[in-house]
């Protein structure tokens, strides 16, 4: 226990300003750096759903974590499938809670890797346009960084990683719009070049993508904080008051990201054309920045990816070897240790096969599906911080036809992240972790009180 | 707890599109919708810095 606390944990010592770093190092991705600024550069306004998201997220994580952080300090828990067992007295619920964690840990292993390949791409001693081999050294770099690191060294290069991507920030956006001649003509330049693609889109939503915008926000919000490497990162805090203050401090991160987000309009304003939106932002720093300043935007974004990828890759086997290995092996210490870096690296392989597998249109997709499964457990984990109301059995099968729902209607809109629900003669597209968590919370409501009277209490 | 009103903001500032979809007015030459988004998060930012400090010491949050 004691060694698995502190390779994963950090030894719960850290304060509010290496907590500030290790959790902006951590939530802040090559989601933030590349597949946000993607999306804007493809679909306009509705990629910017990613602010709001970044700023409600904080309100819901002071009230959420807090909670979650006494009571597992008080009972000595390191995941949320520890603190699901103890409430609920249910090992089979745990597992349901623990897989999941680590089935959506992958999507968004799979986003880190798709951000470094979009660098590696560009390096033409890797063979111009090589994309398999690009991905074969974000992959290699990624189990070699994190089978040595743990989650202390992460917290070290989080420094390194925050310093380089304010850096990159600040000079893009001082630097690249002026050149464009100011944010008056960005917009107006990407306006006209998304109102000229193929698929024209906007820089203002149209009124049916009023409740998609909404709702993707909010379904992302609620997930954000429960995925394991939120987890991780948080339960590493010293005391309640560094989560308190970090709840505050952190969305000066969400500031980078909505600027970030812009990028993707003044590469659509430059005339920057891909065949993977994906690429759009290394492309961008390329043409603005001399070579020398270009190599450090790169290193930014590949380490931007690697810590977090390395801390949902501890957060994701610390969470398997807690939680599901734990019954094959009575001692948890020196056997779980080894078990759960072994485990890092299979997390990463089976994020590799997403990648391979899983044909999203953007990149950012891995995130917002990956979500959607993640947010299934969010009946029996939050709602049960407050209320032991519900009963087990209900929220496991709660948590299958979310599940099961989550799947359905990804499959069903091919794998993008909003699915179109046609009722009552109308119809409203949203995204589908809110959809399948609304399934999800009515099986559990209602089969609760079914339960409950069939059983003596 | 009525503190808890300041935590509830940040939803009803963002999450209405209707009520910023618009271009005007502009500020330094970005839309509305962008930049009101953008300010949301300093408020937000500054809205749970207040509530941090106020509910300091109690357990209920």
């Amino acid at each position: 226990m004691a060694q698995l606390e502190q390779w994963a944990l950090g030894g719960r010592s850290f304060g509010t300003i290496v907590s500030w770093f290790l959790l902006g190092g951590d939530l802040y991705t090559a989601y933030t750096f590349i597949a946000v600024p993607a999306l804007v550069y493809g679909v306009g306004a509705l990629g910017f759903f990613a602010v709001p998201y970044a700023t409600i997220a904080y309100p819901i994580a002071l009230v959420v974590l807090t909670r979650f952080w006494s009571i597992a300090r008080a009972r000595g828990y390191v995941t949320t499938a520890d603190f699901v067992r103890d409430r609920y007295g249910s090992r089979t619920l745990e597992v349901a809670i623990a897989v999941t964690g680590v089935v959506a840990a992958m999507p968004y292993i799979a986003l880190q890797l798709v951000g470094m390949r979009a660098v590696f791409r560009q390096f033409t001693i890797l063979g111009a346009g090589g994309g398999l081999t690009a991905l074969t050294v974000a992959f290699i770099l990624l189990a070699a960084y994190t089978y040595v690191s743990g989650l202390r060294a992460s917290a070290l290069i989080a420094f390194v990683k925050d310093a380089l991507i304010y850096a990159t920030v600040i000079a893009a956006i001082t630097v690249i719009p002026p050149r464009l001649g100011g944010w008056a003509h960005v917009f107006a330049l990407a306006a006209a070049a998304l109102a000229h693609r193929p698929h024209p889109a906007k820089i203002y939503l149209t009124q049916p993508q009023y409740f998609t915008y909404a709702s993707m926000a909010f379904g992302s919000a609620l997930s954000l904080f429960i995925y394991p490497h939120s987890i991780t990162s948080v339960l590493a805090a010293r005391s309640r008051e560094v989560i308190r203050r970090n709840a505050a401090l952190l969305p000066i991160y969400s500031l980078l990201l909505g600027l970030l987000a812009l990028l993707g309009y003044c590469a659509a304003a430059s005339g920057i054309v891909s065949k993977d939106a994906t690429n759009v932002v290394p492309l961008l720093f390329a043409r603005y920045f001399p070579d020398w300043f270009t190599g450090i935007t790169d290193a930014a974004i590949v380490i931007g990816a690697l810590v977090p990828a390395a801390i949902m890759c501890i957060g994701a086997a610390n969470l398997f070897a807690s939680n599901v290995f734990r019954e094959f092996s009575p001692e948890r210490s020196s056997v779980e240790t080894r078990v759960a870096k072994l485990l890092t690296l299979a997390v990463a392989a089976f994020a590799l096969l997403f990648i391979f597998f899983v044909p999203v249109p953007y990149a950012i997709d891995f995130q917002l599906l990956g979500g959607a499964l993640m947010l299934q457990i969010f009946p029996a984990f939050v709602l049960g911080l407050w209320t032991r109301w519900f009963h087990p059995a209900a929220l496991l099968s709660g948590w299958a036809c979310g599940l099961v729902a989550s799947c359905a209607m990804a499959y069903a809109s091919n794998f993008t992240s909003n699915f179109t629900l046609h009722a009552f003669g109308g119809s409203l597209t949203g995204f589908i972790a809110l959809y399948a968590l609304a399934v999800n919370l009515v099986v559990s409501a209602s089969l609760t009180p079914l339960l409950r009277k069939g059983a003596p209490a | 707890m009525r503190w808890y009103v300041l935590l509830v903001l940040p939803f009803v500032g963002t999450l209405i599109p209707p009520l910023y979809n618009h271009a005007r007015p502009a500020l330094f030459g970005m839309p509305f919708f962008y930049w009101y988004q953008l300010a949301w998060v300093i408020v937000t930012a500054g809205l749970l810095g207040v509530f941090v400090a106020t509910t300091r010491g109690r357990h209920d949050t």
